[in-house]
């Protein structure tokens, strides 16, 4: 079993560097466009690649996961506040699993 | 334009930053628990989450320690997960004024998240770091303080309590992907075959062995490069 503390050491040294390197040093815009585009495109496929399947397989059924998925599109979709789709996708998958 | 004195700033990002502030609170509920699941006590988790101040980036290093992988996967892991925090960062450094000092500088970059990056651009004109430091003051604790109760709080909970918060911060996640999504089909496509590949890579033989972390890496590293050389966007479109 690895050490948590050196886990923690970790991730806030990474996260740290990350986000202070380029505020400190790079005072210039990035030039390179598909670097500039590499950069644009991940976030949205990490967090894609980190909610499905995971989202079907977090709750205590397969199908208030995928009604939690469902909702959350849909509400996200319509511009709906990150607090209300997190609350409303937690809301669908209690009331759906009180009756499965 | 009203020049804003730095108390003036500092009291505008305290304002800015309370509804950021509860909705951090109810994610990093959920994100408690999927550090409780992956073993962690509530001080190690409230260590964790206030040194990090990252949902995607805390859960993907909780799933890490949860595996016991080895350390340079941490490494990885969080670099890969956190790398849009660059491209924020390198968009912040625009918007403050040339002689803004490193203090400044390492202090407003330790926080920068996905909403107080969205807050900070939204000034008018050139960010004062104190906006920052009021946005921070209230956000914060209220994340780390949530985190910690997650994982206090999983274990009073009934089950299906916890199974409903389990979801909330794939809500979140969702909140943050989908709006963008809809204004973009090139994003659309993106977000669709990153869930596609992601399932795929879950359920096919030898491939669903990897690690959840070694999948986001792996994905995440072909999919945005792919996009990338596809459809390169033009420069306006990616100081958003």
């Amino acid at each position: 079993m690895n050490n948590v503390y050196i886990y923690i050491g970790i991730m806030f040294l990474v996260t740290f560097l990350i986000r202070v390197i380029p505020l400190t040093l790079i005072r210039k815009k990035i030039k390179n466009v598909t670097l500039r585009s590499f950069l644009y495109y991940v976030p949205y496929v990490t967090l894609a690649v980190m909610t499905f399947p995971a989202i079907i397989e977090a709750t205590g059924s397969m199908w208030s996961g995928i009604a939690a998925l469902i909702m959350g599109v849909i509400l996200a979709y319509f511009n709906v506040s990150l607090l209300g789709v997190a609350v409303s996708c937690c809301a669908v998958v209690f009331v759906l699993e009180l009756f499965i | 334009m009203i020049i804003l004195s730095s108390k003036q700033w500092y009291k505008k990002g305290l304002h800015d930053g309370i509804p950021i502030a509860l909705g951090y609170f109810a994610v990093a509920f959920a994100l408690g628990i999927a550090a409780k699941r992956a073993g962690l006590t509530a001080i190690q988790t409230f260590l964790a989450t206030l040194l990090t101040n990252a949902s995607a980036g805390g859960y993907a290093g909780f799933l890490v320690i949860e595996e016991n992988e080895p350390y340079i996967n941490m490494a990885l892991t969080i670099f890969v997960v956190n790398i849009r925090y660059l491209l924020m960062s390198c968009a912040l450094s625009q918007k403050f004024s040339p002689k803004t000092s490193i203090g400044h500088r390492l202090l407003v970059g330790f926080d920068i998240t996905d909403e107080i990056f969205g807050i900070s651009m939204a000034v008018k004109g050139t960010l004062n770091p104190c906006y920052n430091y009021g946005a921070m003051t209230v956000s914060i604790p209220c994340w780390a303080t949530g985190a910690a109760l997650g994982v206090i709080m999983g274990d009073v909970l009934p089950a299906s309590i916890v199974s409903a918060l389990g979801v909330g911060l794939f809500g979140m996640f969702l909140a943050i992907i989908i709006p963008p999504a809809r204004k973009n089909k090139v994003i659309a496509g993106v977000i669709i075959t990153s869930f596609i590949l992601s399932f795929a890579f879950s359920k096919i033989p030898y491939l669903c062995t990897l690690s959840e972390g070694t999948r986001v890496i792996i994905l995440t590293v072909a999919i945005a490069l792919a996009a990338a050389i596809l459809f390169p966007v033009k420069e306006e479109e990616t100081d958003e």
